[in-house]
């Protein structure tokens, strides 16, 4: 038995820290069945648990290994609607893979590298379109077109629902589409997935903005039985620092959805996005990661991380941080930015530069005495700020919940941080209504909205049937 | 797809079009805004609703051509399709309380001023208009704001129509007057309102000025338009789109949003002049 995991081939990082491919270029069928052979199928099926959607991994793993990849991609929609985005966003180190009965002794095994291989195949290889469920008559409105509402979405319309997706912007997919880099993943990976619930009934209409265009009370009004918000992260944080409105200054959503969803990384582009220089991205999630691998891919000279904590209370994924300090992100770690300083020539007020950025700011930390949670808290070591120069600064620092449903739905409760109230079921304060997502609990993950958009699922097909 | 069912030209380039969108048209009042893109590889670019209708299910918008994606807009005929258009975003202007108003327009800004002063007349109130131009062959929508006004002032900064001087010499008069008007509105260039701003603060006037800052998604994602709010002592970060556009004009830092908006003005430069000679060759 091999106690290592099988390597994921992947494009060098010479070579792709100046493309926008995909970085990894996923397992071949040899080495996914060499690979599934690692799997132990141990009777109590820890991973299982561990996976959001329960995704019944043993099952699917053994169909590899016998190379029935297409039997293998059954067991996984069975659960899992989306397992090609999953299998390459999905924190498996986190969830399944650290359950891994192997992983006591040796690697886990590399499950979601064997769920991308066999989304992907199945994506390559199987041409025909999805089986149409027949109708059961009942109509449901989903808000958002974003990881949460998609899986609610196809798991209604697998059961026979009529679905119609809202979606504000004018194209569906969410932060996989505005957010997710395309060498993370790839635009056509999604519209697949979205054209494969397409092909399930599912009805996307974009361009619709609920609590705008439409309230969610007008979605009931048009016959619509039942609602489920997954309006996704809403307003960008910001540190409340001087200089965080100078030119040159973003937020990770504006910074992204420039390069992403409108096309700014291209050769021509028509929305314009700050190009080469030095960059600054604050905060170390996974979302810092892809604004500063996206920045570097862009033409930057020097990409630097700047996060407050340690490398080891950095919140994004261990892949993702391997994968940009590989390409040469650097990371200022300990470091807090107190201002953004602007650049100013006081001998020509029209010099086109004033008023953007010349410098970050910064203030070394060191790392206190835990706190309740057991997080070292960092605390300033006092006069020791010094400036880095840059050109252009991304603040990724999370997000607050978009207002606008809040404000024009009725009773539906929220939290003190403006997340949407909801039950063990996805329920809110009101019937019918049923939420998940970062709606509810704030900036998360790609695969715990679509857990919650499961429950909802569920919850809905019992409150209707 | 959204298509064109008319289109005029207000100026060569100033143009007003009318686009069907019964979902927008039901709910857009005026204040709000719409984003839209004019094909598959367009920005997104906000535009404010001027006027409604919802018989036809259309919505009216005047935009002025002035970059790439204008330039392209303008090159839509009447029967063709644009690619996107939603809303209506942004919040309505407020109008509840306010018996006798001002609205201050300046240049193509007054074409956003109009639907607002219109509003204010339909609903009974006193309305003051002041709709400034740099010369006579800019000028725009004096009938309509006849129309709808108790009281119009046209400016031109050369004199060559109207009074000479800017917006803010009759403001000034008004309030010096003793006037007082339950609120006064201002759109227009930020330098312009910047200074109607400072006029009305003389007087301790209130005011309201609304912004058009450089966004994106328009629903609060994206965090572009943000704009600086001093209040009670503190820098206080607001979103046109969900907070706005209509800010106390008191509060607004309209130094940061003049440089804000100039971000990008290179790259719109550049973009302008190769669509132009795109054209040309065409």
């Amino acid at each position: 038995m091999d106690p290592k995991k099988h390597e994921m081939p992947s494009q060098a990082p010479e070579i792709r820290a100046h493309n926008f491919k995909e970085v990894a270029l996923g397992y071949t069928a040899e080495i996914a069945v060499e690979e599934a052979k690692r799997c132990l199928n141990c009777k109590n099926q820890p991973c299982v648990d561990a996976c959001p959607v329960n995704i019944s991994i043993p099952e699917f793993i053994t169909h590899i290994k016998t190379g029935d990849f297409e039997a293998a991609y059954e067991v996984i929609t069975r659960t899992s609607s989306l397992p090609a985005v999953c299998g390459r966003v999905c924190p498996q180190e986190t969830q399944c893979e650290s359950r891994c009965t192997m992983g006591i002794k040796f690697e886990p095994v590399g499950i979601g590298r064997l769920e991308r291989f066999v989304a992907d195949w199945h994506n390559e290889n199987i041409k025909e379109a999805a089986h149409k469920p027949e109708r059961n008559g009942h109509r449901v409105a989903i808000v958002g077109s974003g990881p949460s509402g998609l899986t609610c979405a196809g798991d209604l319309a697998k059961k026979g629902y009529d679905v119609s997706v809202f979606e504000a912007l004018h194209k569906a997919g969410g932060v996989l589409v505005y957010g997710i880099p395309e060498f993370r993943l790839p635009k056509a990976i999604v519209a697949k997935e979205i054209d494969g619930l397409k092909d399930l009934g599912v009805d996307f209409q974009t361009n619709v903005v609920i609590g705008k265009t439409l309230t969610i009370d007008e979605l009931f009004e048009m016959g619509y039985e039942a609602v489920f918000i997954g309006s996704g992260a809403g307003l960008p944080n910001f540190m409340r620092i001087p200089g965080e409105s100078l030119k040159g200054v973003y937020s990770a959503n504006e910074f992204l959805t420039r390069s992403n969803l409108m096309k700014a990384y291209e050769d021509d582009p028509t929305t314009p996005i700050m190009k080469g220089g030095n960059v600054a991205v604050v905060g170390g999630g996974n979302v810092a990661m892809d604004a500063a691998r996206t920045a570097l891919r862009l033409g930057a000279d020097n990409v630097y991380i700047v996060y407050r904590r340690s490398m080891e209370e950095l919140p994004a994924r261990a892949e993702e941080v391997e994968h940009a300090m590989e390409e040469g992100i650097q990371f200022k770690i300990l470091n807090n930015p107190v201002e953004i300083i602007p650049f100013e020539n006081p001998d020509d007020k029209k010099d086109p530069r004033n008023g953007g950025v010349k410098a970050i700011k910064c203030i070394r930390m060191e790392l206190g005495e835990p706190d309740e949670k057991g997080r070292r808290s960092p605390v300033p070591v006092e006069g020791s700020e010094f400036e880095i120069p840059v050109d252009t600064v991304v603040i990724a620092i999370g997000t607050s919940p978009n207002p606008l449903i809040k404000k024009t739905t009725e009773g539906l409760e929220v939290n003190k941080k403006g997340g949407i109230v909801v039950d063990e079921d996805g329920l809110t304060s009101r019937t019918a209504i049923y939420a998940g997502g970062d709606a509810v609990t704030g900036a998360a993950t790609v695969i715990s909205a679509m857990g919650a958009g499961k429950t909802a699922a569920a919850a809905i097909d019992k409150y209707l049937s | 797809m959204y298509k064109i069912v008319s289109r005029k030209a207000l100026r060569p380039t100033l143009t007003m079009i009318e686009v069907e969108a019964p979902l927008v048209a039901r709910k857009a009042k005026p204040g709000q805004f719409i984003i839209l893109r004019v094909d598959e590889n367009s920005e997104r670019i906000p535009l404010t609703v001027s006027h409604c209708d919802l018989e036809k299910g259309t919505v009216k918008v005047i935009f002025q051509v002035v970059g790439a994606t204008t330039v392209k807009l303008n090159h839509v005929m009447e029967g063709e399709y644009i690619q996107d258009f939603v809303g209506p975003l942004g919040n309505a202007t407020e109008t509840e309380g306010i018996r006798k108003v001002c609205i201050v327009g300046g240049g193509v800004g007054c074409a956003i001023a109009l639907p607002v002063a219109e509003e204010f007349h339909r609903l009974g109130a006193e309305v003051t208009s002041i709709a400034g131009f740099r010369s006579k062959d800019l000028v725009i929508l004096e009938d309509e704001f006849r129309a709808c006004s108790d009281k119009l002032y046209i400016m031109t900064d050369d004199g060559s129509y109207g009074r000479e001087g800017n917006v803010t010499v009759p403001l000034r008069e008004i309030l010096a007057s003793g006037e007082k008007f339950d609120m006064i509105i201002v759109t227009g260039p930020l330098v312009m309102m910047k200074f109607t701003v400072l006029t009305a603060k003389e007087f301790n006037a209130p005011i309201t000025a609304s912004m058009a800052p450089i966004m994106i998604d328009g629903t609060g994602m994206c965090g572009g338009c943000r704009v600086i709010l001093h209040r009670d002592g503190k820098d206080v970060t607001a979103f046109a789109c969900v907070d706005g556009p209509d800010f106390n004009g008191y509060e607004i830092d309209f130094d940061n949003a003049i440089t804000r908006s100039r971000m990008y003005n290179d790259y719109e430069r550049h973009a302008y002049e190769e669509t132009c000679n795109l054209f040309k060759n065409a």
